[in-house]
C-alpha cells in the first residue's frame, strides 16, 4: 500500500466509527422539522407527566357561574368548559390518558406483532400461511369498527380499549414485519450464517432482528397518531374513559353542544389530538429519511 | 469432542487418498408454479451431479450463469436439501454419521456478492466471530480468533475490527467474507464466484491470498467461477456444467489440451484472447442456453452442438472416461459403442470437418 493509501486509511479512522444508531440519531438532529416535532411532543408529555406541579386550576372542579368562558379571560387563559372547568388545565391533564392512549397499544402491538411477523417471514411455509391467514381475518374489518366492536365487547374503560386498539394494531404491524424479514432472509449473510451452523432463534436475534427493527418502528411511530385518533374515537363514543376524568377524545365529545355558543374553546381538544398527531407523522418521516443511510 | 476446542483442526479420517468430498447422483428439482390455467413445470437445476475433490485440490466448476454451479454448492453445504444423491465428507455420508452442524465446521463456503453476504448491522469483527461464538467459543476468545484471523487476510485489526460493511471497498469485503470462512477451521472451502464481482487487479491480490491461505491452512477448494482465465490459473482439476449436469471432468491441463465434449470446446473458443492474431471473429455456439424448465430430452446440448444426431437427442449420453488420466466426458462421440457417425474419432479433426 501506497503511503498516500495509509494516510487516507489513517484519516478515514480518525472520523471514530460509530454504530447505526448513532449516524442515525446524528442525521435527525440536522432536521429541522423532525427537532421542532420531537421538542413538541416533548414539550406536551413533560406537561402531561409533571401536571400536578405545575400550579394549574383543579381539572375536576366546576363552577356554575364561570361556564364556557373565552380564550384569554383573565384567570382562564384557554378559557372554560361547559360545566365551568379550567381548559388549559384539563388539556394538560389529559395530555395524560390520551398519550397513554396513543402510545401504549402501539408498543404492545409493535412488541406482538414483530415477534409473530419476524417468525412468520423467516419460518415461512405452513407458520406463515398459519400466522398471516390469522392477521388477514382481522384485516378484514376497519380498523375503527374492530375497535369499536372489541371495546364494546369488553365493556367501557382504560383497559378495554388499550386491549381493543392493541389487537387493532397487530395485524397491520405483522405484515410489515413478515415483509420486511422475507426480503432479509434471502440476503447472502443469513445463508452464510445459517452455514455456520446457527440456530434459526440466534439467526432471528443477531442477523434478521437488527436489520427489521428500523422499518418495523419507522411504520409504528406513524400508528401512533392513527392510535391516538381512534382511542379519543372510542372515549367520544363513551367506550373509552368515563367522566370526570379529562382525556381528550371525551372533552371534544362533550364539548360538542357548546360548538355553537363558544366555538373556539369547543374545538381545543380536536386541537390537541391535531398537533400531536401530525408532530408523530412528521417525526416518522424524518426518522425514515434519517435512517436511509447507505454505504 | 467437547464444545471448547470446537474451532479446532477436524483431524483427517480416510488418510491422503480418500476424497475430502464425495458427491454421488446429486440432484434439485425446483417447482416452477404456473399461471392461472397451470402449465407450471420443474426446473431440473441440479441433475444426478457426481463429482469428488481430492484432499487439498483445487476443484474448479465452471459452465454458464444457469447451470446450476451455485445450486451445487448449495447442496452440498445443506444451505438448500437436495431431492436425491448422498453427500460423504471424508469417507462419511452427511446426514449419517455426518450431522450437518458438524458438517457446516468442515466446510463453509465464500459468496459472490461481497456486500450482501455481510450483515450491515454487525461489525467486521462480529461478523467474522458469530460462527465460533454459535460453535461455544466464548465472546473474548472468539474475538481474539477474529482479529487473528483479519491479520491473516491482510486487514489490519486496530483500523478495521470495529467497521461497519458499507465502510470497506469491495476487495476488503471479500477478506473479510474469506476470513468469516475460515473461523470454523474448515477444511473445505466452497467459493462461489468468489472474485467475479471484483475488479482485475483486486482479483488478483485475492486469488494470491487465496492461495496463500490453502498453503497456510491446507484448505482444499471448490472453485466455482465462469472466468476461465481464473479457473485455469487456480485449479487442479475442473467440473463443465451445463444445465444441472456434468459434461465433462478433467485434469486442468488435460482440459484445455484435449478437449473432449462440444460443449466445453465452445466455451474455451469463446474465452476473449488477448493475441489479436487469434481473434474470434464467430460466435462459437449461437443463442442461449435452453430453459432448464423441461431440459431437452437426450444429450441436453443437442440443440446447440454442431454434431447433433438424432441419437443425440434420443438417449442421454453417460460420463464416460476417456483416459486413465481423470478425463471423463458425457458426450455420445467419446464412447465407440454409442453408435454416432463420428463415435470414438478425435473432436480436434472433427473440428476441421
Amino acid at each position: 500500500m501506497s503511503a498516500i493509501a495509509e494516510d487516507i486509511v489513517r484519516i478515514a479512522t480518525v472520523e471514530k466509527t460509530r454504530g447505526y444508531w448513532g449516524t442515525v440519531l446524528r442525521r435527525l438532529t440536522r432536521d429541522p422539522v423532525s427537532v421542532v416535532c420531537a421538542a413538541i411532543l416533548l414539550a406536551i408529555a413533560l406537561a402531561a407527566i409533571f401536571a400536578p406541579w405545575l400550579g394549574l386550576a383543579d381539572p375536576l372542579q366546576g363552577s356554575g357561574i364561570r361556564r364556557l368562558r373565552w380564550i384569554g379571560t383573565p384567570g382562564y387563559p384557554l378559557g372554560t368548559d361547559d360545566l365551568g372547568r379550567d381548559m388549559l388545565a384539563r388539556l394538560v391533564y389529559g395530555g395524560r390518558l390520551s398519550l397513554v392512549l396513543g402510545l401504549l397499544p402501539v408498543a404492545l402491538a409493535f412488541a406482538i406483532g414483530t415477534t409473530l411477523g419476524v417468525i412468520a417471514g423467516y419460518v415461512g411455509g405452513m407458520v406463515n400461511q398459519a400466522i398471516m391467514r390469522v392477521m388477514d381475518v382481522f384485516y378484514a374489518f376497519p380498523s375503527v369498527l374492530l375497535a369499536v366492536a372489541i371495546s364494546g365487547t369488553l365493556g367501557a374503560g382504560i383497559v378495554n380499549s388499550l386491549v381493543s386498539l392493541t389487537v387493532v394494531f397487530v395485524p397491520p404491524i405483522t405484515r410489515v414485519a413478515e415483509s420486511v424479514t422475507t426480503g432479509v432472509r434471502n440476503l447472502d449473510f443469513v445463508d452464510a450464517a445459517r452455514a455456520s451452523g446457527a440456530g434459526p432463534m440466534t439467526i432471528m436475534r443477531v442477523h434478521v432482528l437488527g436489520n427489521v427493527l428500523g422499518p418495523i418502528f419507522v411504520y409504528a411511530t406513524g400508528l401512533i397518531s392513527v392510535c391516538m385518533i381512534l382511542a379519543a374515537g372510542l372515549s367520544f363514543l363513551g367506550l373509552g374513559t368515563k367522566p370526570p376524568s379529562p382525556e381528550w377524545g371525551f372533552m371534544l365529545n362533550q364539548l360538542r353542544t357548546a360548538i355553537y355558543v363558544n366555538p373556539w374553546v369547543a374545538a381545543l381538544p380536536g386541537v390537541m389530538i391535531f398537533i400531536v398527531s401530525i408532530c408523530f407523522n412528521l417525526l416518522s418521516d424524518g426518522v425514515r429519511s434519517a435512517m436511509d443511510v447507505r454505504g | 469432542m467437547s464444545e471448547a476446542d470446537l474451532t479446532a483442526p477436524v483431524a483427517d479420517v480416510g488418510g491422503p487418498q480418500q476424497p475430502l468430498l464425495a458427491v454421488r447422483g446429486l440432484s434439485k428439482h425446483f417447482a416452477v408454479r404456473g399461471g392461472l390455467l397451470g402449465g407450471g413445470g420443474v426446473v431440473r437445476a441440479v441433475d444426478d451431479v457426481s463429482l469428488s475433490v481430492g484432499k487439498g485440490e483445487v476443484l474448479g466448476i465452471v459452465g454458464e450463469s444457469g447451470c446450476g454451479k451455485s445450486t451445487t454448492a448449495r447442496l452440498i453445504i445443506g444451505l438448500i436439501a437436495p431431492d436425491a444423491g448422498e453427500i460423504m465428507f471424508d469417507g462419511e455420508p452427511v446426514g449419517d454419521r455426518l450431522s450437518l452442524r458438524e458438517l457446516r465446521r468442515r466446510v463453509q463456503m465464500v459468496f459472490q456478492d461481497s456486500y450482501s453476504s455481510l450483515n450491515p448491522r454487525l461489525t467486521i469483527e462480529d461478523t467474522i466471530a458469530f460462527g465460533p461464538t454459535v460453535h461455544g467459543v466464548a465472546p473474548g476468545e472468539a474475538r481474539a480468533r477474529a482479529h487473528d484471523l483479519l491479520r491473516k487476510v491482510g486487514l489490519d485489526p486496530a483500523l478495521f475490527a470495529g467497521r461497519y460493511p458499507h465502510e470497506l471497498s469491495g476487495g476488503q469485503r471479500q477478506r473479510v467474507n474469506i476470513a468469516r470462512a475460515l473461523a470454523l477451521s474448515p477444511r473445505l472451502v466452497l467459493l462461489d464466484e468468489a472474485v467475479s464481482a471484483l475488479d482485475k487487479s483486486v482479483e488478483a491480490q485475492v486469488l494470491n491470498l487465496l492461495i496463500d491461505l490453502k498453503t497456510e491452512f491446507g484448505l482444499t477448494y471448490v472453485f466455482i467461477s465462469h472466468d476461465l482465465n481464473v479457473v485455469r490459473f487456480i485449479s487442479d482439476r475442473v467440473v463443465v456444467m451445463y444445465l444441472g449436469e456434468v459434461v465433462e471432468e478433467a485434469p486442468v491441463e488435460a482440459l484445455w489440451a484435449d478437449t473432449r465434449h462440444p460443449y466445453t470446446r465452445a466455451l474455451l473458443a469463446a474465452m476473449p484472447s488477448l493475441d489479436p492474431s487469434r481473434r474470434t471473429e464467430q460466435a462459437p455456439i449461437a443463442g442461449d442456453p435452453p430453459s432448464p424448465i423441461n431440459p431437452p430430452s437426450g444429450c441436453r446440448f443437442h440443440t446447440r452442438c454442431p454434431f447433433a444426431e438424432p441419437l443425440c437427442s434420443a438417449r442421454r449420453p453417460a460420463l464416460l472416461p476417456t483416459g486413465n488420466d481423470g478425463h471423463a466426458a458425457a458426450c455420445h462421440m467419446v464412447d465407440p459403442a454409442s453408435g454416432h457417425s463420428r463415435a470414438g474419432k478425435d473432436i480436434k479433426e472433427q473440428a476441421h470437418v
